[in-house]
């Protein structure tokens, strides 16, 4: 397996260009989402979705203005990926999450599995769609065209580790020149989906641009789930005996 | 800079990382703003009241650079007695002519120089200010003695630097509070970083846009940070500056190879059909003999050369004759006036898309409803080529389909990928192209469409004298392709030119007046050199110095810095070692540095000119601006713009505020056009209480041709809206997300509602000031449409470059959506007569 | 967020901050009917094998005949409606491309295969009454592949990030077995005769109870979690489910011979469980689209930690 590679996303320095929407569906031809004035700032896109594989957010508080540019996680433990009943999610060679369109056959399971409520099915063709961290292009040996794209080197593609080195010490950059809301999203290993491959350095709460503030993988919960389904088929089993003990003919 | 420029501003983003403090001055909270160090709000068309009291704090509290103002600017220099300021005359320079509305500027003259005026100051005034001559002065450094009389003390009364002083000493922090809405305090931090920002060590850049060129009095606002940033030594060093963000892709080339009226390549003046007789005429009334400028027989021969070959020779004036010659304004908004009154029957849109793009839409509409034929060659189906049966007049009635008797043509245009060529940038910065895919179908591009279009034309021309420009012209490029396409490389070699024997020439040096060089445009020659395309280069900066001279090529001689050796002192040694950049090497005997030197090579700091000398013999070594007569920066400009040789604040054509520094309210020599299809908001108004101002956004591209038809664009702004702070919304009872009226003496349109803090209301002359910020990015063609932002402006003018006033005007606000039909023009007779 | 307009409108009153109050998660995109009523029919026929299996050991065998229709019909009728969520029948193939215990549903469709076969086999042998031993072993085997059928559509809903769902994932197994064995129950006592239906009476009444139980921890346990469940739509459907379900559990326990009551009793409790399907699958839409369920105990999930774990963790840093 190739190194990991991933996105750090340093909201600090984004300028809400959308370069990165748009270099995205021109690279990976996805549709257009529709042409709907939402008057939520800049943003007409709205979330991520099927439609969406990189969405900007504006947030206009006082005084200030926040600009961030989301995308799929690429969750070391990835919930759409273990749900997926048939193996269209797939963990790549660089250790990313992607959707093989010729085998998803749009169960939409990884849809509400999904703590980020990134992947999405797209109901005019009933497949999930999301983005796949550019798969063509790492292996052509590209940079994913949204990172391509973004002119303040907001989006940052490479190697995981050496991309939280650089988000720890744009971190400690931040916090020395004051700006003590900066923190990092995702990037620790020890958070409930095991760390991001796609992580960010925000300027408030996560929820604030519409992150959940603490996800988990649901799958982590599965085997508890499975035994607590094994007692409740064996609590069918012992009622059903039950019945016919009671009215014996 | 974000929102319009967001690949250039990365580089902003970068000078953040090091240290840089970013200051964004702009009435609307934009893209910049939110990663700026400082947002200002500034009442849109004030900026001259801001510039003019920084200006006043550098001079009043002596922190300008005393040793760079003294050799390098004209702060020493003596200005005629007969001058009287705005100071004297209440808002009026000396020279006004209330019947015409125009400055006769030779009082502005430097001392000594009013009587020997040149033919250009002595009739200059007038024939320039009508068309649109004054800015071609400023660009070929307007007639003026290179030795003027100087006070090195810089105490005389009438030297440069006490003039100014007087001038500016009314623009106090309390000014601008008053008018621009800037609280005292903001203002004091933004002049402690700028003072603290300049001099040996450190360098201040100043960076505008059409926020500050699209106003009446456009050109003095960038004459206003010109003067700042020679007082603060900003000029011809690196991190200095002022850079002025251009528009289009390429549209710095469209002004070097202009697409402009009053201009013949490298920024030669366009013949004048009453004003030059003959070769030799044009060349003795069309600038200095002193500095560069004195080598223009040299680039207009060689120019005519290049057009008319072998044709052109020593006894017919090199086919100077064959020029076409101006008779007037021929501009934009004056050839719209021309086609409504009938006088202008044929109209070419190359490129451009004036219904939705150019102020007062209607009267262009009305003007293209008024043509025999129109030519639109554009990407897509434009509004300018739809007017006919989409155009809001045909809603409310005032045109209809039947009656519009032009014949429109339109032509498919191939795309920039589509075709090769090159882009000059906002930095002078040439920069080639590869062809990505061929055009679809029958879309070509414009270099194949005039080219196939001379030659059919060619083939129709007879033995007549009048065809005989046309016929003799060079015109054979290769043509290469199924459709024939001509070679833009060998037409950037014609620009670049050749010498006698046919060899790219690599320096407008080697350019000589007598016919034997070619050269299309004389500012790019060497764009060639060696027979190399230069702009074509790319080689990364990592694998060159970091002044990256070997990316693309900048004109002119591939000078990243223009100026440059006022990165020196005046002994040629740099000002510090921070921020060296070209410098003297005695022993070699020659300027050199990390750029190339903008200077002859071999003239030392300490060289005099002799008596009588001419061209750039007739410059010290310690001038460093080689293309005035005098080799100075102009602090106060003696000849060359039609509204004054200093800036003064005057309000917008339309402004709900009273001009408080002065009794005039509005700039006197603004161009206007008071005539019924433009009728204008009446200052001060109570039915038009709020200052309207547009701009764009990151998401569209100008009028919309070239992104309102592409979805992964048009899904990002779907809709035409405005940007209004909470408490307009209040007052006029706007809701987040509804529909509001925008309403003009010219018409009214429909907007979505966009409530935000990002615009602030501003507390001005003890009123709150409300302002309304629209994109105009929208017309009635594409994927997303709606109405015409531009159709509430009024045709109103600088007089200095014909822009027209699109960033500050009056407006009503009404909620809710627009009538239509008839119940529209009642609304808008009613708001007219108030 | 969003500056004086309406985008906030819908924000609900708990305190917590959103983006413009849109939902952080995708919604189940399952489309209604076809999803409650493939949870239906998968846990009707699931309980229905189970009760065949105890009938056909018992001697009940008429119950073992209707039950074993019943759930072959039940498997057979959930896929068609599965296929249709799906789109295509080839793509239900797809689920068998591999086999994934990650995957409540490569579980459920494996599952759903095999208990598929055995109750089509167990029925066609019943019916047709050819190869009656091998029948016989399918009926049997249908009693271990009957409860995962029940019971595993507790455990596909539960491991979504849908917060109704996943907080509910202990008692979930259960409701959705109290469901089916009610459902299971319900149908058999409309299809065998009153005679021999006490088993089935009991198991509709006791699944009734066991539902009725289930939904009611849950409401209680989970607190603003659980909210959804009270409210609007799925709120609706919820009250009826456990009205129809406890009416028709007590009927059924007093239904005895009489017909109509039996009638009565079958058809509130199928309808009652039929409620409680679309009643989850509106539950968990909801609680995906507020944002106030996925952030509220989120953030008091972080908070207590820290105050568990690192209670000098600062304030707005990152939280482990
Ligand atoms: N995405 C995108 N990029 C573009 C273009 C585009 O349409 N879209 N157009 C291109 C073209 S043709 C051009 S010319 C450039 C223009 O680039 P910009 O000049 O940056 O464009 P604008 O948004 O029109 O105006 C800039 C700012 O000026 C502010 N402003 C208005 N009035 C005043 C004033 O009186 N004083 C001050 N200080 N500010 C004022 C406006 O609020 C606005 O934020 O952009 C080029 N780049
Ligand atoms: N209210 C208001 N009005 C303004 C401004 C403002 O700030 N406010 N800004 C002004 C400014 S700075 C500008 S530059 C103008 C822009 O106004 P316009 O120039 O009128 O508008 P554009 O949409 O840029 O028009 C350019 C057209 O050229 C086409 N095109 C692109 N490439 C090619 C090509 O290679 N060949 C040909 N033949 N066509 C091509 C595009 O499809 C497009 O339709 O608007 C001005 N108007
Ligand atoms: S963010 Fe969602 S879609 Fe992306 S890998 Fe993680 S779970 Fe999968
Ligand atoms: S919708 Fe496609 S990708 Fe998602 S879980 Fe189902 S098969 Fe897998
Ligand atoms: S990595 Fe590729 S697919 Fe993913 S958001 Fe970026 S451009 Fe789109
Ligand atoms: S391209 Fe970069 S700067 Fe632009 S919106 Fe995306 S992340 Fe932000
Ligand atoms: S559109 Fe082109 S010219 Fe404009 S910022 Fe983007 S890359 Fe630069
Ligand atoms: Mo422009």
């Amino acid at each position: 397996m190739a190194e990991r590679v991933g996105f750090f996303t340093d909201s600090s320095v984004c300028i809400g260009c959308k370069a990165c929407e748009v270099a995205c569906k021109e690279w990976n031809g996805v549709p257009d989402d529709g042409f709907v004035f939402r008057a939520t700032s800049y943003d007409n896109t709205g979330q991520l979705g099927a439609d969406t594989w990189r969405h900007v957010a504006f947030i206009e508080q006082d005084g200030r203005w926040l600009m961030s540019s989301d995308v799929c996680k690429h969750c070391t433990n990835a919930a759409c990926l273990d749900v997926c009943p048939t193996g269209a999610l797939f963990r790549t060679e660089f250790d990313t999450v992607v959707v093989q369109p010729d085998i998803c056959n749009g169960c939409g399971y990884c849809v509400p599995a999904c703590p980020f409520g990134v992947i999405e099915r797209r109901e005019r063709d009933g497949r999930a769609w999301k983005c796949t961290m550019c798969y063509d292009r790492l292996r052509g040996g590209l940079e994913p065209a949204c990172a391509k794209a973004c002119p303040t080197d907001s989006i940052q593609f490479g190697p995981l580790d050496e991309l939280r080195e650089r988000a720890a010490a744009r971190l400690e950059r931040l916090h020395a020149d004051g700006v003590d809301e900066a923190r990092l999203y995702g990037e620790s290993p020890e958070d409930g989906v095991g760390g991001t491959g796609a992580f960010f350095l925000l300027l408030d709460e996560p929820e604030v641009y519409g992150l959940p503030p603490e996800p988990v993988v649901t799958t982590r919960d599965l085997p508890q789930m499975w035994r607590w389904a094994g007692g409740a088929s064996i609590a069918l089993v012992g009622a059903v005996a039950a019945c016919f003990l009671g009215s014996r003919r | 800079m974000a929102e319009c420029h967001p690949v250039g501003f990365q580089w902003v983003m970068e000078a953040r990382l090091r240290g840089a403090k970013v200051f964004h001055i702009d009435p609307r909270f934009s893209r910049t703003s939110a990663v700026a160090d400082r947002y200002l709000p500034i009442r849109a068309g004030t900026d001259i009241v801001l510039l003019g009291a920084l200006i006043n704090h550098v001079l009043s509290n002596e922190l300008y650079f005393r040793e760079y103002v003294l050799a390098y600017t004209n702060a020493a220099t003596l200005v005629s007695e007969r001058f009287r300021d705005t100071e004297d005359l209440d808002g009026l320079f000396s020279g006004f002519d209330p019947e015409t509305r125009r400055y006769d500027p030779s009082s502005w003259a430097y001392e000594g120089d009013e009587g020997a005026t040149t033919d250009e100051m002595r009739e200059g005034g007038v024939c320039h200010a009508e068309a649109a001559g004054s800015d071609s002065y400023g660009a070929r450094g307007a007639g003026a003695s290179a030795t003027p009389p100087t006070d090195p003390t810089l105490r005389h009364p009438r030297c440069v630097l006490q003039v100014l002083k007087r001038h500016f000493a009314r623009y106090t922090p309390e000014m601008v509070a008053e008018l621009c809405g800037i609280p005292p305090e903001d203002f004091a931090e933004l002049a402690e970083a700028i003072t603290a920002n300049s001099g040996r060590e450190r360098t201040t850049a100043w960076v505008y846009s059409v926020g500050w060129t699209q106003h009446s009095v456009g050109a003095q606002y960038i004459r206003a940070a010109a003067i700042l940033q020679l007082l603060l030594g900003n000029i011809g060093r690196p991190g200095g500056g002022i850079m002025a963000l251009r528009g289009h892709a390429s549209i710095q080339g469209s002004t070097d190879i202009p697409t402009l009226f009053n201009l013949l390549p490298g920024y030669l003046a366009m013949p004048h059909a009453q004003r030059h007789e003959g070769l030799a005429h044009y060349l003795e009334t069309e600038g200095a003999d002193t500095g560069y400028w004195g080598h223009r027989r040299s680039y207009l021969v060689s120019l005519l050369k290049a057009w008319w070959g072998d044709a052109a020779t020593e006894d017919n004036d090199f086919c100077f004759g064959y020029l076409p010659r101006l008779t007037g304004d021929h501009g934009h908004y004056t050839t719209v006036m021309g086609q409504i009154d009938g006088t202008v029957k044929g109209y070419f849109v190359i490129g451009e898309n004036p219904a939705v793009g150019s102020a007062n839409g209607k009267a262009q509409r009305l003007g293209l409803a008024n043509l025999d034929w129109l030519v639109v060659r554009d990407l897509t189906l434009v509004e300018t080529a739809t007017f006919w049966k989409n155009g809001p007049e045909l809603e409310t009635g005032e045109l209809r389909t039947e009656d519009i008797a032009t014949e429109v043509f339109f032509l498919p245009a191939a795309s920039h990928v589509e075709k090769e060529g090159t882009f000059t940038n906002t930095q002078r910065l040439l920069q080639w192209r590869e062809k990505a895919l061929d055009p679809p179908g029958e879309c070509r591009s414009d270099l194949w469409f005039y080219y196939h279009l001379g030659k059919r034309i060619r083939q129709r021309l007879g033995d007549d004298e009048i065809d005989r420009p046309a016929k003799e012209l060079t015109w054979d490029y290769p043509e290469e392709g199924e459709h024939r396409e001509p070679s833009a490389a060998a037409v950037l070699r014609e620009i670049n030119g050749t010498g006698p024997d046919g060899r790219a020439l690599s320096s407008y040096r080697e350019l000589a007046p007598d016919g034997s060089t070619r050269c299309g445009c004389w500012i790019y020659c060497g764009v060639y050199a060696d027979e190399v395309n230069q702009a074509a280069r790319r080689e990364p900066g990592s694998r060159q110095s970091w002044v990256a001279p070997e990316w693309g090529w900048a004109w002119p001689a591939n000078r990243r810095i223009l100026y440059n050796r006022a990165s020196a002192d005046p002994d040629g040694r740099p000002w510090s070692a921070r921020k060296a950049y070209v410098w003297w090497d005695a022993d070699r005997g020659e300027w050199t540095g990390h750029d190339v030197p903008d200077f002859d090579l071999r003239k030392p700091p300490d060289y005099e000119p002799p008596e009588g000398a001419r061209a750039e013999a007739a410059l010290a070594g310690t001038d460093p601006f080689i293309m005035q007569s005098d080799g100075k920066g102009w602090l106060y400009v003696p000849s060359g713009l039609s509204d004054g040789p200093m800036p003064a604040h005057y309000e917008p054509h339309e402004s709900p505020v009273l001009n408080t520094l002065y009794g005039r309210q509005a700039n006197p020599a603004r161009r206007i056009y008071d005539r019924p299809e433009n009728p204008y908001n009446p200052s001060g108004a109570a039915r038009f209480p709020y200052v309207f101002t547009t701009s764009r956004l990151t998401e569209h591209h100008t009028a919309g041709g070239m992104s309102r038809t592409l979805a992964y664009l048009a899904e990002l702004q779907p809709e035409l809206f405005c940007e209004v702070s909470p408490q307009l919304a209040g007052e006029v009872g706007l809701v987040n997300g509804g529909w509001a009226t925008i309403v003009t003496s010219r018409t009214a349109i429909e907007l979505r509602v966009l409530v935000t803090d990002r615009v602030r209301p501003l507390r001005v002359q003890r009123q709150i000031i409300h302002q309304v910020v629209v994109p105009y990015h929208w017309g009635h063609e594409g994927l997303v449409t709606g109405d015409v932002a531009n159709d509430l402006l009024p045709v109103v003018l600088d007089p200095n470059v014909y822009i027209q006033e699109s960033k500050a005007g009056t407006c009503a606000v009404l909620p809710g959506r627009r009538p239509r039909g008839q119940a529209l023009l009642d609304l808008i007779e009613e708001y007219r007569h108030g | 967020m969003s500056r004086g307009g309406d985008s906030t409108a819908t924000v609900p009153e708990a305190d917590f901050r959103s983006y413009y109050g849109q939902p952080v998660l995708k919604p189940p995109v399952w489309h209604v009917p076809h999803m409650p009523l493939y949870l239906y029919l998968g846990g009707l026929s699931g309980a229905s094998s189970v009760i065949a299996a105890a009938a056909r050991l018992s001697g009940h065998d008429r119950l073992a005949l209707a039950a074993g229709v019943t759930a072959f019909a039940g498997a057979g009728l959930g896929s068609g409606f599965l296929v249709a969520e799906l789109g295509r029948p080839e793509r239900f193939l797809n689920m068998l491309r591999v086999f994934k215990v990650t995957s409540p549903m490569s579980v459920g469709s494996w599952t759903l295969a095999v208990h598929g076969g055995l109750t089509a086999a167990g029925a066609a042998s019943a019916v047709t009454g050819l190869l009656p031993l091998a029948g016989d072993a399918a009926v049997l085997a249908g009693a271990l592949t009957g409860p995962v059928m029940a019971t595993y559509t507790g455990v596909l809903l539960a491991d979504t990030a849908v917060p109704a769902w996943h907080a509910a994932r202990r008692e979930l197994p259960f409701l959705f077995a109290g469901s089916a064995l009610a459902s299971a129950g319900a149908v058999g006592m409309l299809t065998t005769p009153r005679a021999e239906a006490g088993p089935a009476r009991a198991a509709a009444a006791l699944g009734a109870v066991m539902e009725t139980a289930a939904a009611a921890v849950i409401e209680r346990r989970l607190g603003l979690e659980g909210e959804p469940y009270q409210r609007g739509k799925a709120g609706l459907l919820m009250k009826a489910s456990r009205a129809l379900t406890l009416a028709g559990g007590l009927l059924a326990t007093v239904a005895g011979r009489s017909r109509t009551l039996t009638a009565a009793s079958g058809l509130a409790i199928t309808a009652g469980v039929l409620c409680t399907r679309f009643g989850m699958l509106e539950a968990g839409k909801a609680s995906a689209l507020d944002p106030k369920y996925t952030v509220v105990p989120q953030r008091e999930r972080a908070a207590g930690r820290r105050l568990a774990v690192v209670p000098d963790q600062e304030n707005g840093s990152h939280t482990p």
